[in-house]
């Protein structure tokens, strides 16, 4: 809700969580990809939480249900649960229970606070095409955004380059460990790469005012279709080199990963406003023969719901931001309720370090603007534009966003209906271990505030 | 036939609805007064005034009634800082009011001569409940970013209703930053500014000049450095506020109010007892600047325990032109983390009229005040609710706008 422009110009990035090296490893004899996710669970016990209105995340409300988590997983879902022996057992009365958040939209790390020029690194606007650039390596780990965050309810985000380039580089999904020194311990295993791409006014402003190219939709549209030409090119000589026809192509980091999206390998997030400018993206994404995951932004995914539902491309959309451009003055309190009505993907995302701390409120208003449009949607189905649909978006709607027993344990503990103003995270779990819990004397998490005598100079 | 009835439809939309008497019947009557919250409450509006609020109030002849049906009645909101009406869109390369360079003229900026009643963001935000709002533009270089008026949003000609309301100060991390780095040239600079505006306009005839300020700008300072107005300072951290603090101890007769004030809660007996205001947004809880390392959710909480006159509104940065809507959701989230219901809803009603000198006409259900009255049907503090009347001086104002329009055109639920 806070429009920071800067951070609406990057507003857009990719994921680069398992560090699959796509097509071409030349790194033979390499024993883990690098940049591999180092990710540990933290330890957990069997816990059983009893007796809350539980969002099951794939649309169903349960009345005075329990969440049982074992080994780091859901475990059971359902009414008058037994507790395992030696199990932690929560008294959940009055409470709720959902998924844990994922936003899909995040800057965390890149663009941290606190903001000074030299902690501004989330977009390498040197050249229109910089898909050779992995987020992670951005990724500051003591960015205090994480832990508040994790206070909202988050437990996976998905951090992503800015968005003045055409193509910005890989994206990476995060799991938010508040203790970790490295980007690596943050990585969420097994989780696919991503690659932002970016429509619209961005880049045309960034690269137009340097009289280079692109200047204009056109030329965005035109260096979206060269550069993954080449990549065919590329792809096509590694291929036929791995069959043992012709020596492979030197290594290129850029078409590596273009040609890791025409593969499949590399989930493309494409930040894009207009309805015409996606329906320009879905063109492209024809002529090449590889699928959107997602549009960031997406404004006016409205005007077009059904060509969305039709793509099987999500939407990752805010409720209520507009008019802080043009290509942003369409925007419509509905646009999240409407996408869902058209029986397409929709997805609540932040992209701010302020909104990833309550996208629970924009859900709600999403919620309560559709249903005062007409459009009938119960607060357990909102509540999967906050943890399914994203899961899905990013490739790992296998392993989290649904209280699926098997699936990790990425559990809130919410003080009251999280689609509300008034309702607070109480306790947080990733894979089935308590990172948080509101109102606990804790230091703070991140290295930057520990010792800072301005806070600790309470009155 | 159908061209005479959309004559009429036309005619409809533009000519604004007369201020009638309404017996709004039933509430949940926030009064933001003495009274206080009244269940079942009643709210007499005659000539655009509140003429009685209280129970069981008996129709005038000719009134109409709306029946609330136990909703929350309330003042409308006064966004307490906000771009509104000063561009149709901020970024873009469009013409944005609200962006200024200060090269020509900087304290002397006049919002009030850049609002636009006319703007689609006046009506988008007027339908959420907000019927008034304090406006400045932001200026990308000097002290002082000019002049702010108070706006209604009935979107008619006559929508400002206060011109010269505060003149806007930059007295933190960016006003350092503009004085050449440092607060250590700040602050001379700022005194310096007040004293070429107390001698204005001898010193500029003489041929002296300013030390500072231009003449334009001494012009518009002036009123403001001889105590006839409110210097509104972008202050965040504890030590600049303490400056601010001090400063007014030592000049009794000037009068501040503190925009921002993430770390006001470390210093809020002090605020208390100077009485300076504080405008402050209650999401502000990153060290995103260096002047705000403390910044914390609960910091309308400790102020309100210590006294201090608050109002609620984005902080400097993040007041824009499109989203003063959103200072409803600043203030239950206010609520989330500690701070009285009552407390929050004045906060972004009833104070703001307060600190910007409107307080007696504006922010209260009571006899007398302007009948800025806004029905709901839910809590307002609640991200679900919206309103379901609004009226401004009197005026039941149409649930339109340009977003309910496209609302309307692309409904999936409705046949196209």
């Amino acid at each position: 809700m806070h429009l920071r422009p800067f951070i609406v110009l990057a507003a857009g990035l990719s994921l680069a969580a398992c560090a699959t090296t796509p097509a071409i490893d030349p790194a033979e004899g390499a024993t883990r990809s690098p940049f591999a996710s180092t990710y540990e669970p933290a330890p957990s016990v069997p816990t059983l939480i009893r007796g809350a209105t539980v969002f099951d995340g794939e649309g169903a409300e349960l009345a005075n249900a329990d969440v049982l988590m074992q080994d780091g997983r859901i475990s059971a879902v359902g009414n008058n649960l037994a507790a395992p022996a030696g199990a932690t057992i929560i008294d959940a009365s009055g409470r709720f229970v959902t998924p844990g958040i994922i936003d899909a939209h995040s800057h965390l790390g890149a663009y941290p606070s606190p903001s000074i020029n030299a902690t501004s690194d989330g977009n390498e606007l040197t050249q229109p095409n910089t898909a050779e650039v992995w987020v992670e390596h951005s990724v500051w780990p003591q960015d205090p955004g994480f832990d508040r965050a994790v206070a909202g309810g988050i437990t996976t985000l998905h951090v992503l380059p800015g968005s003045g380039n055409l193509f910005g580089g890989r994206g990476v999904t995060l799991r938010p460990v508040l203790d970790a020194i490295t980007v690596q311990e943050m990585k969420f295993p097994g989780a696919p790469q991503t690659l932002k791409m970016a429509c619209g006014e961005n880049p045309a402003r960034v690269y137009g005012s340097r009289n280079s190219s692109p200047a204009t939709g056109m030329g965005n549209v035109a260096g979206y279709r060269q550069a993954f030409a080449n990549a065919e090119r590329y792809a096509r000589r590694a291929r036929n080199a791995a069959e043992g026809n012709g020596d492979p192509p030197d290594r290129d980091l850029e078409l590596e990963t273009l040609a890791g999206v025409l593969n499949g390998d590399i989930l493309l997030q494409w930040h894009c406003y207009r309805a015409d400018e996606m329906a320009n993206a879905i063109e492209v994404s024809h002529e090449f023969d590889f699928q959107i995951s997602a549009f960031h932004h997406a404004v006016e995914a409205y005007k077009i719901g059904d060509l969305l539902r039709e793509e099987g491309i999500c939407s990752a959309m805010w409720a209520d931001w507009w008019g802080f451009k043009i290509e942003a003055y369409d925007g419509i309190r509905e646009n999240i309720p409407f996408v869902h009505a058209a029986g397409a993907c929709a997805i609540v995302h932040s992209d701010s370090e302020v909104g990833i701390q309550r996208l629970n409120q924009e859900a709600a208003k999403a919620l309560a603007d559709g249903r005062r449009a007409g459009v009938e949607i119960s607060r357990a189905e909102a509540w999967t534009w906050l943890s399914r649909n994203p899961a899905r978006a990013l490739g790992i709607a296998e392993e989290t966003g649904t209280l699926t027993p098997g699936r990790r344990a990425d559990v809130v503990i919410w003080s009251a209906d999280p689609l509300s103003s008034y309702a607070v995270a109480e306790r947080v779990f990733i894979d089935g271990a308590q990172i948080y819990q509101r109102d606990a004397d804790t230091d703070p998490a991140s290295d930057f505030e520990l010792g800072q005598s301005y806070t600790e100079r309470a009155q | 036939m159908r061209f005479f009835s959309a004559l009429v439809m036309a005619a409809a939309i533009a000519t604004p609805a007369m201020a009638e008497t309404v017996l709004i019947r039933d509430g949940r009557v926030v009064t933001n007064g003495a009274a206080g919250i009244i269940e079942n409450g009643d709210v007499l509006i005659v000539d655009g005034r509140i003429t009685a609020v209280g129970a069981s109030i008996a129709p005038l002849r000719g009134a109409r009634v709306v029946e609330a049906q136990g909703r929350f009645v309330t003042p409308g909101a006064f966004a307490a800082m906000s771009e509104l009406g000063l561009s149709e869109i901020s970024g873009s390369g469009a013409p944005n009011d609200a962006d200024m360079d200060g090269d020509l003229v900087a304290a002397a900026a006049d919002s009030s001569a850049a609002f636009n009643p006319a703007v689609t963001a006046v009506a988008v935000t007027r339908i959420e409940g907000v019927t008034r709002a304090a406006i400045a533009p932001s200026q990308t270089s000097g002290l002082f970013g000019g002049r702010g008026a108070l706006v209604s949003l009935s979107g008619e000609p006559d929508s400002v209703f206060r011109r010269n309301a505060f003149m806007v100060v930059e007295l933190g991390e960016t006003g350092a930053s503009r004085a050449g780095g440092s607060r250590a040239a700040l602050w001379p600079a700022f005194e310096a500014a007040l004293r070429d505006a107390r001698e204005y306009p001898n010193r500029y005839r003489s041929g002296q000049g300013g030390a500072v300020l231009n003449e334009i700008d001494a012009a518009a300072v002036q009123p403001f450095a001889r105590g006839q107005g409110m210097f509104l300072v972008h202050a965040e951290s504890a030590a600049d506020i303490r400056r601010v603090i001090g400063y007014q101890r030592a000049n009794p007769s000037l009068r501040f109010a503190i925009h921002g004030g993430a770390e006001a809660w470390q210093v809020a007996s002090e605020l208390a007892r100077a009485r300076i205001p504080v405008i402050l947004d209650p999401l502000a809880n990153l060290p995103d600047r260096f002047e705000r390392l403390s910044a914390r959710l609960d910091n309308a909480a400790l102020l309100e325990d210590a006294g201090v006159t608050f109002a609620i509104a984005p902080a400097p940065g993040a007041v824009d032109a499109h989203q003063a809507r959103l200072v409803l959701q600043l203030a239950g989230n206010a609520v989330a983390n500690g701070l009285s219901w009552d407390a929050a809803f004045a906060a972004v009603s009833r104070t703001p009229a307060e600190i910007f000198g409107v307080g007696a006409q504006l922010g209260r259900l009571e006899r007398n005040y302007l009948a800025d009255v806004v029905i709901w049907d839910g809590d307002p503090l609640q991200v679900t609710s919206a309103p379901t009347a609004v009226f401004i001086e009197g005026v039941e104002q149409p649930l339109i706008s340009r977003q309910t329009r496209l609302r309307d055109r692309y409904n999936p639920t409705r046949n196209r």
